[in-house]
């Protein structure tokens, strides 16, 4: 009876380590499958965002296996992604990949939403010395570490707002003034994100040798920046940049329209994103919205066509959306890059995979993708955008503008 | 720091924006405090939820709005149905540690303010939002001053609350019982006052201002599900600085708080908008210690 129990035990803990050894080898290519890992955010602050963001990697897996899945050593493959809602949190997000690593042995991974669960997913990504393609954590902060196994398709958040300051110098020259009289006014939350926009901003602003007459930074639990626009009333500043999220916007929005500010160029990041020409009509008229992506833009790549059909397919795609947002765009184009790396490394070997990644260079519909060696994507610049009339034009940078700058800004136009 | 001070030396008029908005703003948080200050005088709970039921009231005024109904008269709306709440929460959990000791309410009250924050997201998302009144908005002094006509209706409207209520606590039977319970609830159980309604319509009665309070901040300020600590911080700072059963004091505590944020805003940065409040509390304790210090070298 002993040496039967004895048996028992030691064919099931074999079982067991046998489960072990096989699960993740299998897991990560099931059958004619690839598996992508994903924690990103369901529930909790960046739903909306993150939501966006599942629907683009979904969008984008459909479309690569409609075309007939990666092929890999003459095989054809087909792409899926598993799933965990990180609930917003960083530190959810980073026990998630490492469930997905260690128990469901994935070894490729797409993003999280946001910078601060990036932050979190990145060592892990080293720890175990697999890839991840991220297309929603745009702090500079991921790109200096030196991380290895990090890429990311959208641009990083310096360059956010620093072109609007380019912008300003052409503007006070085509009226026979010097740059360096350019008084700039900004406001930005104390969160990483924003801090790095202020940064990109600050940097270009020395180049021009302006001057930073407000520089405030908004806290997290933002509801007021009425004593700051008061400071803008009294110091008639030629630009006016605000940056902290969709609530910054909207909180912005609506007490510049309430205090009835009349600075010439406004810039504010997130605009589409809170909605503001919806929530405060005409008042948003004139300002200028940098964004990582539009529908207008030129680009164009053999996956989804131009950017005008990816907005098509997406809208046919999901229903309830009047306007794709960039968050899913880039989503989209971060699967893009999975295929491209998988087909060029002809491998399932992480190391190659990875390589593969760092090397490869194509057009998309969502604008060219070339990594630096820090992981960033340099092919694709910033764009701002403009409301005008309540539509959201292009108009810098002047390669891909499609209407001219109104300027100074009429808000009740 | 200094170039902003000379902003307001050179230019006083910008003052008088800081202070008209400080005032509006505070008076919707000396209505928040003055709630606070009922549950806490009365029952001796420390509602940390308080914030959470503001941001409520918002979001049914805000939700209202969208409907079509104006946010002006869903505010009547957020205080009935914020009364209805408020009840119901007593039943379920605040009657069950009333009588517990500090820590429980404490713990009660925190974790109800983590689950009303997250119902709020679940239900309408984690944006921000503002509720509509499309009222003009009136400028002074070359444009230097704005007054949006919604914030003049708002501050009106929280004096009217304000009165009702005071009229309300000294002439009406459930007010009288409520001071009753709050002087003495074993007397006034002897005296044949039914404590736990009283406690229940108290409890209520806090929610439903919040809810009106809410409602206002929707339309002059901006809401968000996770916005509610704010505010509940706001409250206690209000009502440890005036003590509770002082609504004269409440009241002026509540709008210099509003202004003084201001102040701190336009002269530090509006990163130390909201330090200014969690400083002044800080300077309040300081200040109450000093005193009580002082009370009982006299006693002894």
């Amino acid at each position: 009876m002993n040496t039967k129990r004895l048996l028992t035990a030691v064919s099931a803990s074999l079982a067991v380590a046998g489960l072990a050894l096989a699960g993740p080898a299998q897991a990560k290519v099931e059958g004619d499958t690839i598996i992508l890992g994903s924690a990103i955010s369901f529930t909790g602050k960046y739903s909306t965002n993150g939501i966006h963001a599942k629907n683009g990697y979904d969008l984008g897996v459909k479309r690569i296996n409609e075309m007939g899945g990666v092929k890999v050593g003459g095989k054809s493959y087909k792409l899926k992604v598993q799933y965990y809602d990180d609930e917003s949190t960083p530190l959810r997000t980073a026990q998630l990949l490492e469930r997905l690593v260690n128990q469901d042995g994935v070894k490729y991974f797409l993003g999280p939403y946001s910078s601060a669960t990036t932050k979190a997913a990145a060592p892990i990504m080293e720890k175990y010395k697999v890839p991840m393609v991220e297309a929603e954590g745009a702090s500079r902060s991921l790109f200096n570490k030196g991380y290895k196994y990090l890429f990311a398709v959208l641009s990083t958040s310096e360059q956010y707002l620093a072109s609007t300051i380019s912008l300003a110098a052409e503007v006070a020259e085509k009226n026979g003034k010097k740059p360096s009289d350019v008084k700039i006014a900004m406001a930005f939350e104390n969160d990483p994100f924003s801090l790095d926009v202020r940064a990109g901003v600050l940097e270009d602003a020395k180049k021009f040798n302006m001057k930073v007459v407000i520089d405030d930074k908004m806290p997290r639990d933002l509801n007021d920046i009425s004593s700051t626009l008061t400071k803008v009333k009294a110091l008639k500043p030629d630009v006016l940049l605000l940056s902290g999220h969709s609530k910054g916007a909207a909180t912005a929005a609506r007490q510049i329209k309430e205090m009835k500010i009349d600075t010439p160029m406004i810039a504010v990041t997130h605009c589409e994103a809170a909605k503001i020409v919806a929530k405060f009509g005409a008042s948003t008229n004139g300002y200028l919205c940098p964004t990582q992506w539009a529908e207008t833009l030129s680009y164009k790549g053999k996956y989804f066509g131009s950017a005008a059909d990816y907005d098509k397919t997406f809208k046919k795609t999901y229903d309830g959306y009047k306007n794709v947002p960039y968050q899913a765009a880039q989503a989209s184009a971060s699967v893009l890059v999975w295929k491209e790396a998988f087909e060029k490394a002809n491998s399932f070997d992480t190391d190659k995979v990875r390589d593969a990644i760092a090397s490869i260079e194509f057009e998309t519909f969502y604008g060219p993708i070339k990594f630096a060696p820090e992981g960033n994507n340099l092919g694709k610049p910033m764009v701002l955008r403009q409301i005008q009339k309540g539509a959201f034009n292009v108009v810098a940078p002047s390669k891909y503008a499609s209407h001219p700058l109104a300027w100074p800004r009429k808000p009740e136009e | 720091m200094w170039d902003n001070i000379s902003i307001l030396t050179a230019a006083p008029v910008f003052n008088i924006q800081l202070i008209l908005d400080g005032l509006f703003i505070g008076a919707t948080f000396a209505l928040a405090a003055y709630g606070l200050a009922l549950v806490w005088g009365v029952m001796n709970v420390k509602n940390l939820a308080q914030g959470d039921f503001v941001i409520t009231g918002g979001y049914i005024a805000w939700w209202l709005g969208k409907q079509g109904i104006h946010p002006l008269w869903g505010m009547p709306i957020s205080i009935v149905v914020m009364f209805g709440f408020g009840w119901l929460v007593y039943i379920t959990i605040i009657r069950r540690v009333i009588d517990k000791d500090l820590f429980t309410s404490l713990l009660a009250t925190f974790g109800l303010a983590i689950v009303m924050a997250q119902a709020l997201n679940l239900m309408f998302g984690p944006e921000v939002q503002t509720a509509e009144s499309d009222y003009a908005v009136r400028s002074y002094f070359n444009n230097s001053v704005t007054v949006a006509d919604i914030k003049l209706i708002a501050f009106a409207l929280c004096g009217v609350l304000a009165v009702v209520v005071v009229l309300f606590m000294k002439n009406s039977r459930m007010g009288q019982a409520i001071r009753a319970t709050a002087q003495d609830p074993r007397a006034a159980r002897v005296m044949g006052i039914d404590t736990d309604k009283v406690y229940a319509f108290t409890y209520a009665l806090n929610a439903a201002i919040c809810g009106a309070a809410g409602a206002l901040i929707s339309m002059i300020w901006v809401i968000q599900p996770f916005y509610g600590i704010g505010h509940a911080i706001r409250a206690f700072v209000i009502v440890t600085a005036a003590g509770f059963g002082n609504l004269p004091g409440v009241i002026l505590a509540g709008l210099g708080l509003g202004v003084m944020e201001q102040y701190g805003g336009f002269v530090l940065g509006a990163e130390f908008q909201q330090a200014t409040v969690v400083g002044l509390l800080v300077a309040v304790l300081i200040w109450r210690q000093i005193e009580m210090r002082r009370h009982r070298q006299v006693v002894q």
